[in-house]
């Protein structure tokens, strides 16, 4: 390893890194701006200037950039010589020129990297008396806040935007002070990753839009460490609470998934937890067909008298955590337990399930994912199915400038001149999907195929790979990119409910690691806790169709965290709602499946308690509270010991703790590795408890004084080892039990660099989240003969989901600026097929199949399947449309377009009299 | 096809002649985007500047976003998205002919055009606009009016030039 020498002293450090990375990496304190560890450096900002000297003899020594040096063997430099010292503090006051002094309104403020690194290099006192210059901010939608006033021109937003994530709406313009980051026209960032500008600019420039209207600071906020539930990726997240409310969502670092970065339903996603379709009480139905709320000291009255102990049947929840599930499973009892998923959902998880078990290929964590350098996509749109697994793919594409790069010796870390030498040349990508996908611009081909013929691609090209049969020209083509590449990438997924894709991927990887063992093949998964669902229901086959089909046999249906009326059809919703079962539902917001209950039991919700998900590669995370359960919520797993205790179930009736559960649960086969996921709620670090508030948290004392001058007690946390309380130590504890980070002079996000090992390394707790998938290894045995097709009938269209990311997932959808910018429902047409319908954007059709007739708008598209008609999944209004169902579809002459929810600023009006963007 | 279509939508914006010198240039480099200094150019030869329309004209063909695009015609402070008067006068302020004395031509200039740096005088004939070095410092101080240069700038040629240059506007 190189040593390098910073004033005087010796440090080692590891190879390939810049003399900036080398510097924090031995603990050094060195301001920074434009670097970031995901996207590398570019000089810009001069901010991490230090003196580099020749040899011992070199007493004057020259000024170098740190983060454009690279540190090699025997550097010698210096941060603490006058000259860096001085350079860096003016550096700070130059940028200070036209920053505004308005920190004390700035929802920056107290996180800003800005502040800190002024405090950093001693600057106080501005000499410059002029104006500041003044920019008009622009409208970019509901969730970014657009302040450019407070810009420092590090150019990281930009980078982040276009470079790392692919935008193209948000761009640098202008020169030297007039420099402006901002669309071209004021209007809503298209970009699905837009939220990271919040954590990506180091000062007040982009901020969290939901948050400043709901505004704490960061240092009075509580926060957990926490995994999104918005699919099954499991990024993440660091929520901060205050007042009962969720604030805000940041990322929260996890090298092997999400990084740095999460995606815009993570971030913003989760404000239907403080939305008004909460439940709160327990309900209980009247014969009128209300719901009466019940006492909290009334309900366990009412479960003994009502359950009895007839049939029970439970139904659990790829959205719940594994303990919720695990518990409801053990009181009805593994037959009567259904995983709450559709037939098609559970036959394809359960092979994708059954395949990562046997696959002689790897399953690749989103980091793995980052490191391919071909890939193939067979029928996923991954930027709305998976987000951060797009990301990682977007990064995957430029494994190849990175190669370039190698051989050239230039470090990857030297992002400008990595970009300058690659141009345009990317990884080999390859997307075949049923219709546009938001990686397709960094393609190097995509198909436009129906469901079965995305199959019998995949299928075809296994073959090809296995005898060499094929002559179809881009089947030769993708064989020769995937074979030649070094760590090639498969990756499929359930979204287009077609188990026969998922076969043909694994086939395809079958077929590739023969000749390399560095094949990865990855599924996505569309829950939170799909897996985990499935892993707990391996043996059993009971589907929610079958529970329909002997619904008069049940007694009492209890359904856990599941709107059934999202998997079945409205005909079997009616089933269930006329059958004699009671339905009892443990929910977390009002559902057509709570409306039709007998009784409804409030739920926490992933904000309000701890549990287990398992995340698409099978990897199992913990999350834990942000705040206490408000009201008479309680979280799921604890309904159902309260069920038991109805039932008079005396194992669950006895279990005291969550500890418990996870004690249990691990008995199941595949649950072993569950005690390890997390230490249990004894764990202190250096004996003492692990704090959700900050340090400074404010106002403890005198925060209910218009009530009572005394302290209020901090609500007691017995079931985790962290505390709702700011007392104990937020160091040194195991990643998976870091609320937030802070470390002192280092205020801002950027502190997780005092966390981490070393720069974008691992974290110095450890990596958290255990794979419960391990592959035996033995191969997938796939039938690669079966040929599909699809056939165009003449008046009849295959119905295809085409999902948004904001839009398509149930809970997030309740949360008002998510629900927003979803819009409204839509069918996607193929322009020959709108051609021929005589239809075109915005238009109209009339969709008729079985017990189905309604108007939906039209989008016109050059890449979709012809045949297909692609419809807006998960969106409420249109549930009746469902996978692969037939339907006719025509012009609708009487079609008036609805009109969107409207999104603007009362301030676009009075921009238009002004032209001038620079006043 | 995809490429008749978008001519087409853009056919509207821009003239026939633009797009056959943009295509021309098209031809030159690998990429489209390499097209688009060259691109605005040739759009504001015949117009004078770039207004939004034709920005969002040429990014199409290129096939950039408008932002890309703006942020290339924004770095460059002779491609105008703004109007400007039918001649723009670049008046060199750099160092030889600030050392000749090209403040006071620069008074006097403003005096007879009534105008200040940026902006546009009432008839729309002249802009102003300041520029560092045209690159003929022996005869500072120098300034352009469109395509032609002055050089030894003094009161008495500047009121000449102008004089010429409104009686060139009549015709």
């Amino acid at each position: 390893m190189p040593t390098i020498i910073v004033d005087g002293k010796s440090y080692e450090v590891s190879r390939g890194k810049n003399l900036l990375e080398a510097c924090l990496d031995a603990g050094l304190d060195l301001p920074y701006f434009c670097w970031h560890p995901a996207m590398g450096s570019v000089g810009s900002c001069r901010q991490c200037a230090l003196v580099q000297y020749r040899d011992d003899d070199d007493k004057h020594g020259r000024i170098v950039m740190g983060c454009m040096t690279p540190a090699a063997d025997g550097t010698r430099v210096s941060l603490k010589v006058d000259e860096a010292k001085e350079f860096r503090e003016a550096v700070v006051e130059s940028l200070m020129l036209n920053h505004p002094h308005d920190c004390p309104v700035c929802s920056e403020g107290g996180e800003c990297h800005l502040q800190d690194m002024t405090v950093m290099v001693g600057h106080r006192d501005r000499r410059y008396k002029g104006k500041k210059n003044t920019h008009r901010n622009q409208y970019l939608g509901p969730l970014i806040n657009h302040e450019m006033n407070r810009c420092i021109t590090c150019y990281r937003c930009e980078r982040f935007y276009r470079d790392y994530a692919g935008g193209k709406d948000l761009a640098a313009q202008a020169s030297r002070d007039r420099i402006y980051f901002g669309r071209h026209q004021d209007g809503i960032l298209e970009s699905e990753f837009s939220g990271n500008l919040v954590e990506v600019c180091p000062t007040g420039v982009f901020t969290d839009k939901p948050f400043l209207e709901d505004y704490s600071r960061k240092w009075d906020l509580q926060s957990s460490p926490s995994i999104c539930s918005g699919c099954g990726v499991g990024c993440n997240i660091s929520p901060g609470e205050r007042y009962g409310r969720l604030k805000r969502i940041h990322n929260r670092y996890n090298q092997e998934i999400n990084g740095y970065f999460i995606c815009d339903r993570g971030r913003f996603g989760a404000g239907y937890v403080n939305g008004d379709k909460r439940t709160d009480y327990v309900g209980l139905k009247e014969p009128s067909g209300t719901f009466k709320a019940l006492k909290r000291g009334e309900v366990s009255y009412h479960l003994t008298r009502w359950i009895g102990d007839g049939n029970i049947v439970g139904i659990g929840s790829p959205r719940a955590s594994v303990e919720s599930n695990y518990l409801l499973q053990k009181l009805v009892g593994p037959s009567n337990f259904s995983a709450g998923l559709s037939f098609k959902e559970q036959t394809i998880l359960k092979r994708q399930v059954s395949i990562l078990q046997t696959t002689k290929a790897r399953n690749p964590s989103v980091k793995d994912i980052e490191m391919a350098d071909a890939v193939l996509v067979l029928g996923e749109d991954l930027t709305n199915t998976a987000a951060r697994i797009a990301l990682a793919i977007r990064q995957a594409t430029k494994n190849k400038a990175i190669a370039m790069a190698k051989e050239m010796g230039i470090e990857a870390w030297h992002d400008g001149a990595v970009k300058n030498l690659a141009q345009e040349e990317r990884s080999p990508l390859f997307i075949a999907t049923p219709a546009s996908t938001k990686l397709d611009d960094i393609a190097l081909a995509t198909m436009t195929l129906a469901p079965e013929e995305i199959a019998d691609f995949g299928l075809k090209l296994a073959r090809h790979l296995t005898e060499g049969d094929s002559e179809d020209p881009q089947i030769t083509e993708i064989a020769t990119h995937l074979t030649t590449a070094e760590r090639p990438l498969i990756i499929s997924g359930p979204s287009l409910l077609n188990a026969n894709i998922v076969e043909s991927a694994a086939a395809v990887a079958e077929a590739l690691v023969r000749s390399n063992q560095n094949t990865q093949l990855s599924f996505t998964s569309p829950e939170s806790n799909s897996i985990g669902s499935i892993l707990l229901s391996e043996d059993q086959n009971l589907t929610l169709q079958k529970i329909i089909e002997g619904i008069n046999e049940i007694d009492v249906l209890i359904v856990l965290e599941n709107d059934l009326s999202r998997r079945l059809s409205a005909f079997e919703m009616k089933q269930i709602n006329a059958s004699s079962a009671k339905i009892i539902s443990i929910d977390i917001l009002e559902n057509e499946t709570l409306e039709m209950s007998d009784m409804v039991l409030p739920a926490a919700s992933f904000a309000e308690t701890q549990g287990t998900l398992v995340n698409n590669e099978g990897r199992a995370q913990r999350f834990y509270s942000v705040f206490p359960p408000l009201n008479d919520r309680l979280p799921s797993w604890q309904w159902v010991i309260e069920l038991a205790r109805a039932i008079g179930n005396k194992e669950l009736s006895a279990i005291e703790s969550f500890d418990e559960i996870v004690e249990l649960c691990a008995k199941n086969n595949n649950f072993q590795a569950l005690l390890s996921v997390a230490p249990n709620k004894n764990f202190r670090d250096h004996g003492l408890k692990i704090p959700r508030q900050t340090h400074r948290n404010s106002g403890r004392t005198a925060i209910t004084a218009d009530v009572s001058v005394h302290e209020l007690q901090q609500t007691p946390d017995n079931e985790t080892p962290l505390a709702y309380s700011m007392e104990g130590l937020n160091r040194d504890q195991p990643s998976v039990l870091t609320p937030f980070v802070w470390s002192p002079g280092w205020n801002s996000n950027q502190s997780l660099q005092k966390f981490q090992a070393e720069t974008d390394g691992p974290l110095k707790g450890g990596a958290s989240g255990v794979k419960l998938i391990k592959s035996s290894g033995s191969g997938v045995s796939v039938a690669c003969d079966p040929t599909f097709s699809f056939t165009l009938e003449k008046n009849f269209w295959r119905l295809v989901p085409i999902y948004s990311l904001h839009g398509s997932e149930e809970m997030s959808y309740h949360t008002k600026e998510i629900s927003q910018l979803a819009g409204l429902p839509f069918i996607v047409l193929s322009d020959k097929d709108a051609n021929n319908m005589k239809v075109s954007d915005g238009d109209g059709v009339v969709v008729t199949g079985e017990n189905l007739k309604m108007s939906i708008s039209v989008r016109v598209s050059s890449r979709m399947a012809e045949g297909c008609a692609g419809y807006s999944a998960g969106y409420n209004e249109i549930e009746q449309l469902t996978a692969d169902a037939h339907v006719q579809i025509s012009r609708d002459n009487d079609w008036q377009p609805l009109k969107p929810v409207v999104i603007a600023t009362d301030r676009i009006a009075s921009f238009k009299s002004q032209d001038s963007r620079h006043v | 096809m995809i490429d008749n279509i978008i001519q087409s939508e853009t056919a509207s914006t821009l003239t026939s002649e633009e797009l056959q010198l943009i295509n021309l240039e098209l031809s030159h480099v690998p990429q489209k985007s390499g097209a688009a200094i060259d691109a605005l150019k040739i759009v504001q030869a015949k117009r004078g500047w770039v207004s939004d329309e034709c920005l969002i004209a040429i990014a199409k063909l290129l096939e950039m976003s408008a932002e890309e695009l703006e942020g290339i015609a924004t770095f460059y402070n002779l491609i105008f998205r703004r109007p400007v008067g039918d001649k723009v006068i670049l008046f060199c302020d750099s160092v030889s002919c600030w050392l000749c004395g090209c403040e006071n031509q620069k008074h006097k200039l403003s005096e007879i055009l009534k105008i200040d740096y940026g902006e546009t005088t009432k008839d729309n004939q002249f802009t102003l606009l300041p520029v560092p070095c045209l690159g003929a410092c022996d005869k500072a101080p120098v300034m352009m009016v469109g395509d032609d240069l002055f050089t030894n700038l003094n009161s008495s040629k500047l009121e000449q030039i102008i004089a010429y240059y409104r009686k060139e506007g009549e015709k």
